[in-house]
């Protein structure tokens, strides 16, 4: 029993939240508000050369050939700078669900481009009403009637919906499978696509972790500094409880994020249960992190100008897809009410 | 990250396991706040010790078996799953017996901790006076050295001081520097309860059983062997009983796990009725989410621990956390029994209430003690989030 990660993967986290700190500043979220993809090619490139977008792809494909539980805390990170470039997909989602499938000649044409940094992947998921990134992706991965589909550049329909969080780049995907390669049907496809399902969650719920602390940052600093009364707000117990209560929860999701990525890079038989506890509670807590936030900001929270909103909206945003409380807690409430459920102390790491 | 327990934490479990079964009573204990009760309670930890299971993770030479805190962990879920009783000793094992181990002389350890292992002695915490609540270094309770320095002189009031009206001693801070003021000029006295002097007052909790009471102190000579620690280092002592690693053995993931579970099936018997709410499917789903999740993040805690790693915010978010599932889980209890909530289990209509309206009652007292939340949210608002204090 060791639940910890080790050296490598917390030098690793280190090294990426400075370079992520650096390069998507708030200022830079901004600027890509006005492009006409909402994303950059150079930052996708400086993902890339840190091996980054190749982080999933095994090592026979130009890849680092590392797991979800190397990339948890990364994601986390990606949420912490609301990161607009859709590298939690591409390396929680699209790659292992390639690598996953049977297709040889899909892998080795398009996981090589995915580590170079040519080629980005999309995946649709009739769970989500929308894809994200379509508009970037050279290939889309995309669920229909119970099979998957890879869909090239060009072979789709795409058409943009704009979402309040503006770097989120949603699309309605419309294609003919007679223009598409099937990647997947039957049992194959009901698995891969479970998977991805997961992986998707899974990507939400570690950023929501980073989200949530970056409006804690904020709230922090703003409640220290701005005064009222002749002191700092931050010194009102009102003001201090609101955060607190947004710490607690925040605290009690991080293992449970942790475990839900060990249980997908181990194959645990409570994956489903595992990965819908972790999105549940820590979308929870960045909802909660929202509405306390902006409470103590005042009205300045309440503006365009003011950076908090960025966060917020993306925290607004993943609760509610790749599965919103309702799926998930419906996962667990068939986990625990079954009545073969085997529940109570003793039982969480036995699966 | 290697989640999968090893060999020996298998052979562990598996052994407290077979223990357990062989010796947990069949027949409920009665309650420990009665005399009878915590009489039964006593040679309960007695037989445990005769195990070698009632301090796990003591040092095998004060009759414990050296468990780290996932082999704890591991104790913890089979002695909750045994439905074994409460630790009438859990002031000594988890509170006092490692503050001993660590500022105690030689002969202390030798003459307090075999007693208190093995249920002889039972140990109450005085710290709580009048008006020394949230605010314990306000404590007055004085204790002045003797002209030839071989007693304290105790004077005071303590109060709600837990299962104190059947415990044999008491350990708490005392005011020995009567010039001094808050946290300094403090020491850290253990006090038989059975001195002359000594008055205890049983005080009727929410339930109306004695449990816990006031002391008053009227002249009471303490043999100055009986100081633990330095004259005037009281508050350093208390913050190390009240440290985390013990702070987290106060409620170890099991109790709450094995709660939730509960609650699952209670909801499953109920769920007709239960369903006409739908925040209660709503509400059960929640507890056992955060059950598991204090069950993860205890476990992740540990590991690094034993890595070793620094104590860092749990310290003050686990209060909170574990005691608002509590309540919130207690709650949702009541709701689920409905007309019968309310009802005493030996009333003839109450079928099925089981315990729960007593855990309820218990559960309201969660927030308060050990440090009330409002205090743990102002600690985690100044010291883990940095916000400003004035
Ligand atoms: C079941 C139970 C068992 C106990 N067992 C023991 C025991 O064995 N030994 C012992 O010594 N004591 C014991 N206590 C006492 C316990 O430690 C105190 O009740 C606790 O510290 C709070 O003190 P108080 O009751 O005086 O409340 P107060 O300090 O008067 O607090 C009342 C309310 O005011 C709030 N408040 C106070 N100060 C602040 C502040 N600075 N900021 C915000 N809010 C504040 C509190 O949070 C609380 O909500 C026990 C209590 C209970 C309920």
């Amino acid at each position: 029993m060791d639940f910890t990660f080790n050296e490598d993967q917390l030098m690793f986290q280190e090294g990426v939240r400075d370079f992520l700190m650096n390069e998507v500043s708030p200022e830079k979220i901004r600027e890509l508000w006005e492009t006409e993809t909402g994303r950059c090619d150079e930052l996708w490139g400086k993902l890339t050369e840190m091996g980054l977008t190749g982080l999933t792809v095994p090592e026979e494909f130009g890849g680092m050939g590392m797991d979800e539980l190397d990339f948890v805390l990364l994601a986390q990170e990606c949420g912490y700078v609301a990161l607009p470039e859709p590298l939690v997909q591409t390396v929680l989602v699209a790659v292992p669900t390639l690598v996953n499938s049977s297709n040889d000649d899909l892998k080795s044409t398009w996981l090589p481009k995915v580590a170079e940094g040519s080629a980005r992947i999309a995946v649709g998921l009739e769970q989500n009403l929308l894809v994200e990134d379509a508009h970037v992706a050279d290939l889309i991965i995309m669920e229909k009637a119970g099979a998957l589909y890879a869909v090239e550049k060009g072979e789709a329909e795409l058409e943009y919906n704009e979402s309040v969080d503006l770097s989120r780049k949603l699309y309605k995907v419309t294609f003919n499978e007679a223009n598409a390669t099937l990647l997947a049907e039957g049992d194959e496809a009901k698995a891969l696509i479970a998977g991805a399902l997961n992986r998707g969650a899974l990507g939400c719920a570690a950023q929501a972790l980073g989200l949530t602390q970056r409006m804690i940052d904020l709230s922090v600093q703003y409640t220290s500094e701005r005064e009222q009364f002749g002191v700092a707000i931050g010194t009102f117990q009102a003001v201090k409880h609101r955060m607190a209560n947004v710490a607690v929860p925040l605290e009690y999701s991080k293992a449970t994020v942790a475990f839900a990525a060990y249980a997908i890079a181990n194959n645990l038989a409570s994956v489903d249960e595992n990965v819908s506890h972790a999105k549940s509670i820590a979308c929870a807590a960045s909802l909660i992190g929202a509405k306390n936030s902006i409470q103590v900001h005042g009205a300045m929270g309440y503006t365009w100008e003011v950076n908090l909103h960025i966060y917020m909206k993306k925290a607004w945003a993943l609760d509610k897809t790749w599965g919103n409380q309702a799926f998930h807690k419906g996962r667990i409430a068939d986990a625990i009410f079954a009545d073969n459920a085997n529940i109570g102390a003793g039982k969480t790491f036995l699966a | 990250m290697d989640l999968n327990f090893t060999p020996e934490h298998d052979a562990f479990r598996a052994e407290a396991r077979e223990w357990l079964a062989a010796n947990v009573p069949a027949e409920p204990l009665k309650t420990y706040d009665t005399e009878e009760g915590f009489q039964q309670h006593r040679e309960w930890e007695a037989k445990m010790n005769e195990g070698r299971w009632g301090m796990v993770t003591w040092p095998t030479e004060l009759g414990g078996r050296d468990a780290d805190l996932i082999q704890w962990l591991i104790f913890e879920e089979e002695y909750f799953r045994a439905k074994a009783p409460s630790r009438v000793n859990q002031n000594g094992i988890f509170l006092l017996g490692p503050t001993l181990m660590e500022y105690g002389t030689e002969e202390q350890k030798a003459e307090i901790l075999p007693k208190m292992a093995d249920g002889t002695e039972v140990w109450a915490q005085g710290w709580s006076e009048p008006n020394a609540g949230s605010d314990m270094a306000a404590v007055r309770a004085k204790a002045e050295l003797t002209e030839d320095g071989e007693y304290y002189i105790i004077n005071g009031q303590k109060t709600w001081s837990t299962r104190a009206v059947w415990a044999d001693q008491c350990f708490g801070m005392f005011r020995t520097d009567p010039e001094s003021k808050r946290h300094k000029g403090l020491t850290f006295i253990l006090v038989p309860l059975d001195l002359e002097g000594i008055t205890v007052n049983p005080i009727p909790q929410l339930d109306g059983l004695p449990g816990f009471a006031e002391i008053f102190f009227d002249n009471v000579k303490v043999p100055v062997n009986r100081r633990l620690g330095d004259e005037g280092q009281g508050w350093e002592v208390a913050m190390a009983t009240a440290g985390f690693e013990r702070g987290l053995m106060l409620r170890s993931p099991a109790r709450f796990q094995e709660t939730a579970k509960r609650l699952v099936e209670l909801y499953k018997e109920n769920q007709a009725t239960a369903d006409e709410d739908p925040a209660i499917r709503d509400a059960v789903i929640k507890a056992y989410m955060s059950a598991e999740s204090y069950c993860i993040t205890t476990f992740e805690t540990a590991c690094r621990l034993i890595k070793g790693g620094k104590i860092g915010a749990e310290s003050s978010t686990n209060k909170i956390f574990w005691s608002e599932l509590d309540q919130d889980m207690h709650a949702t209890a009541m709701d689920i029994l409905a007309a019968r909530a309310e009802l005493e289990p030996f009333a003839p209509q109450a079928k099925g209430v089981g315990t729960w309206l007593d855990g309820f009652l218990f559960a309201q007292s969660g927030p308060i003690y050990a440090g009330t939340n409002e205090i743990q949210r102002n600690i985690i608002a100044e010291r883990m989030l940095g916000m400003p204090r004035k």
